[in-house]
């Protein structure tokens, strides 16, 4: 079937302000949206950019907004979002060249909340002993793969870029809920900063977002209660 | 254009690579540049599990993973460095989990094992239970937590920076030149020790389980900088890829129960492997399931066939295995916990790759002569503990075990040793003038069409089967695209993010790669694990008990020497499953 894609195009060094590309390509319906750009990349304008690595929604490197919503382009079927797909940048961080953004902001948020198991005790010669119980816990959250489409999709984190965005939050939630780390406290304290949790305002854009279908908005909760719960 | 300097540079974000910088940092200054972001890199698509002789289930010992993996290789790993793999496989993931790697767990709290392909009991009596996993994403898990670990560690990242040549001078590696993506700018890196763990090559192929930026990088450089590549011929073909799309359906669906079907519905692997069944090694499945579609058994007449997993109920797909379930129904539309799964063998896994020996040093011989201050480990690396046929599980073990013993080893190699003077200042402008020629080409061809030319006649003649025909016929058309290769153009001119650019220089890479294993495929006149002659069809442990070196020579031409196979406690016997 053919399908016109438009694509949201800049090039700092052509450019002085973004435009839209229009392009009619040739596909099957159960192809991914990222086999259409791959598509224009290779036969039609070699000079549309876009970040891409594994193809099948583990990698995280091709989030961007789709016809309106942020999506992994390689796991969005063409079926989905036919006879005309718009693609754009993700919202929130800075534009380097038509589909990238600067990830760094978003990196720098996710090394603020200490994402790394705290724990000083001498561990023991074989593994730590965790339940299933205690495993699932956090079960959830471990599947993260910091692609940014759930926090540039955040209104509060668009209105306020210092905001440490969900991703974030999910990151710490994936420690603070581990029976092996000792960091809990640490990453309430940071979380319960101006620019912390309670920036959330449980908008679910970001559990809607997430191409790993965590329950992030439910996480956040969780993140909120052992904060009101630790202060009393 | 900038000039940095560290002890040690670790190029590649996998596994392999950030294990060696979090040892290489402890006790010398190290810098890892990768092209992607690390958390991109394709140790996140490892599904099924890590492997490790915990006995954690049941009785397990390391010598039995040895047989295993001995016995998988077909006789050609190097017995030394298998016993060093599978010894310290047990230790590595108990470190592992002290750094939070979260597995799943057994009732009592340890780390929980499944079976996978190959590994047994008692030396080949049953399956066993020895895959240490999380869910079907532990290779998420693994490279989650080792980034974790070197940032709470402050190992130092440049990433998208693509390495794009070694610096190479009288047997000593004294650092590398990379390709800002950014900005466009090329640097010197200057180093005592330089680490390459790029990965695999798997998109020589046009069906494959690998991501697109998987091109063999750090392979093709060392070919052109004269540093053979060890058992190229040997690429395997994992048995369970989505129809069409090569996505990987992880061993560990039949590591759980799930069997594969022809068109009869019939349990095929019964006739071809009468113990272990499903749960053969890599390359006789995959055999198994071309023989059964050539005989016309393959789902309607196609190319494809079954693994069935409607069995196993909603529970156990939905916990252990809910990243395939989930690949399955948004790439097929299907519901593995009622429908079967259509399934091809896909390009997978280099069992070949930089000859290395136990403590990842790049050797260039048969008297294992090393590059001074050059090492490799992961994928990219050959050392060889997968021989001619490497175990599920295998290839994460093989990442952290020898990536940590690299790690270690090149960071007390510069603790010992003086920085060495680079003294051919022409190689930055060199690599310069290459990427200029690209720019300014002028003539017709299209990377994405040799690309795809190449991935075909690799599909074709290079994949489960071979003739020395249909490989001869590869080299000539691998020849024939090398040539066209100088009359690309590349329509990007700019120097922010031009990806245009480097996947021009990628298919450059990829088509020396696919040349290199073409040429020691057409060479190995035997059958043996994963490379299958029919012209050829018995392994002939006479005269091909060996390991293949192959090397670029100054005037473009191929030679071959070989090295010979480290016995030490299993002779070569026949292999049946
Ligand atoms: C789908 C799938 C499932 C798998 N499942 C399992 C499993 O269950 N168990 C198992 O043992 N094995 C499994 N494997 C195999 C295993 O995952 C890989 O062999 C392994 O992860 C490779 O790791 P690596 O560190 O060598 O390289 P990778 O993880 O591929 O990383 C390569 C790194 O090199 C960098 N790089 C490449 N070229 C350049 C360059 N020119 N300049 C700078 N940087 C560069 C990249 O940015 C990246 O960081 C699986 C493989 C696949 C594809
Ligand atoms: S390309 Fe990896 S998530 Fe889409």
């Amino acid at each position: 079937m053919e399908v016109t894609v438009r694509i949201k195009r800049y090039d700092p060094e052509k450019d002085g302000e973004p435009w839209w590309g229009e392009y009619k390509v040739e596909v099957d319906e159960t192809d991914r949206v990222l086999d259409a750009l791959h598509y224009i990349k290779w036969y039609q304008d070699g000079t549309l950019t876009f970040r891409r690595s594994c193809g099948h929604g583990i990698c995280g490197s091709d989030a961007m907004r789709i016809n309106g919503y942020n999506r992994l382009a390689c796991k969005v079927l063409i079926r989905d979002v036919a006879p005309v797909i718009t693609v754009e940048p993700l919202l929130g961080l800075p534009v380097i060249k038509d589909l990238v953004v600067d990830m760094e902001p978003f990196f720098a948020h996710y090394r603020a909340v200490m994402p790394w198991l705290i724990n000083d005790e001498p561990p023991p010669p074989r593994e730590r002993l965790q339940s299933p119980e205690e495993r699932e816990l956090f079960d959830d959250t471990t599947k993260c793969i910091l692609c940014a489409a759930c926090t540039t999709s955040c209104p509060a984190f668009w209105l306020r870029g210092e905001y440490v965005g969900p991703a974030a939050i999910v990151q710490a939630h994936r420690f603070i809920f581990d029976s092996r780390d000792r960091g809990a406290v640490q990453r309430l304290e940071i979380l319960n900063a101006p620019d912390g949790v309670w920036r959330c305002r449980t908008i679910f854009n970001c559990t809607n977002a997430c191409p790993r279908e965590i329950e992030i908005t439910k996480a956040i909760a969780e993140v909120k209660k052992a904060l009101i719960f630790s202060r009393l | 254009m900038a000039y940095f300097q560290y002890d040690c540079i670790v190029v590649g974000a996998g596994g392999a690579g950030l294990m060696a910088a979090l040892y290489a940092s402890r006790s010398a200054s190290t810098a890892v540049l990768s092209k992607l972001y690390p958390t991109r890199s394709h140790t996140g698509a490892a599904q099924g599990g890590i492997g490790a002789a915990l006995g954690n289930v049941e009785e397990d010992h390391w010598e039995w993973h040895m047989y295993d993996t001995i016995k998988g290789s077909d006789y050609l790993g190097d017995q030394d460095a298998i016993e060093v793999l599978c010894r310290e496989a047990i230790d590595v993931v108990i470190e592992l989990e002290h750094m939070g790697l979260p597995f799943d767990r057994t009732p009592e709290g340890k780390i929980a094992q499944r079976n996978f392909g190959g590994h047994t009991r008692n030396y080949g009596e049953a399956p066993v239970k020895r895959a240490c996993h999380a869910a079907d994403r532990t290779g998420h898990m693994i490279l989650q937590t080792l980034y974790q670990q070197c940032i709470k560690n402050h190992v130092t990242f440049f990433d998208e920076f693509q390495v794009l040549d070694l610096i190479v001078e009288d047997g000593v590696c004294k650092g590398c030149i990379a390709y800002e993506i950014a900005t466009g700018e090329i640097h010197t890196f200057h180093a005592k020790a330089v680490m390459l763990a790029t990965g695999g090559w798997g998109k020589c192929w046009s069906v494959t389980s690998n991501a697109f930026t998987l091109t063999g990088d750090g392979a093709a450089i060392c070919l052109r900088n004269g540093i053979p590549l060890e058992d190229m011929e040997f690429y395997q073909f994992h048995p369970t890829g989505i129809y069409k799309l090569g996505i990987l359906i992880t061993e560990g669906v039949r590591g759980e129960g799930g069997v594969l079907r022809n068109n009869l519905g019939e349990r095929f692997m019964e006739r071809y492997a009468p113990t272990l069944k499903d749960l053969a090694s890599r390359d006789v499945v995959s055999r198994a399931i071309y023989l059964e579609i050539r005989e016309g058994r393959g789902i309607d007449g196609k190319e494809y066939v079954h693994l069935d997993a409607t069995h196993l109920g909603r529970e156990v797909i939905e916990k252990k295995l809910p990243e395939i379930a989930d690949f399955v129904r948004t790439y097929l539309g299907l519901d593995p916990v009622t429908q079967p799964m259509p399934v091809q063998p896909t390009a997978h896994y280099a069992m070949g790759g930089i000859p290395t020996d136990v403590d990842a040093r790049v050797i260039v011989d048969a008297q294992n002569t090393p590059v001074y201050g050059l090492y490799a480990a992961g994928e990219v690396a050959c050392v060889s503990v997968h021989g001619a046929n490497r175990l599920g599980t295998n290839s994460l073990v093989d990442l952290v075990v020898f990536g940590r013993r690299g790690g270690r080893h090149m960071a007390a190699f510069a603790n010992e040793i003086d920085l060495q003077p680079i003294q051919d200042r022409d190689r930055e402008k060199r690599v310069r003038d290459q990427l200029e020629r690209l720019l300014s080409g002028t003539g017709k061809e299209k990377v994405a069409t040799l690309r795809k030319e190449m991935q075909k006649i690799m599909m074709d003649n290079v994949s489960v089967f071979r003739t020395g025909e249909g490989l001869q016929e590869a080299v000539d058309k691998l020849r024939e695209l090398k040539e066209r290769y100088q009359h690309i153009s590349v329509e990007d001119k700019g120097k922010q993010f031009n990806q245009d650019l480097m996947e021009a220089v990628e298919l450059g890479n990829l088509l020396d790669i696919a040349e290199a294993t073409a040429l020691s495929a057409l060479n190995r006149t035997e059958s043996r694990g994963a490379h299958s002659r029919e012209d050829y069809p018995e392994r002939d442990d006479k005269n091909w008990l060996k390991h293949t070196l192959i090397r670029r020579q100054e005037d473009g031409s191929y030679c071959f020497d070989y090295k010979p196979v480290v016995i030490t406690k299993f002779q070569p016997a026949e292999r049946k499953y």
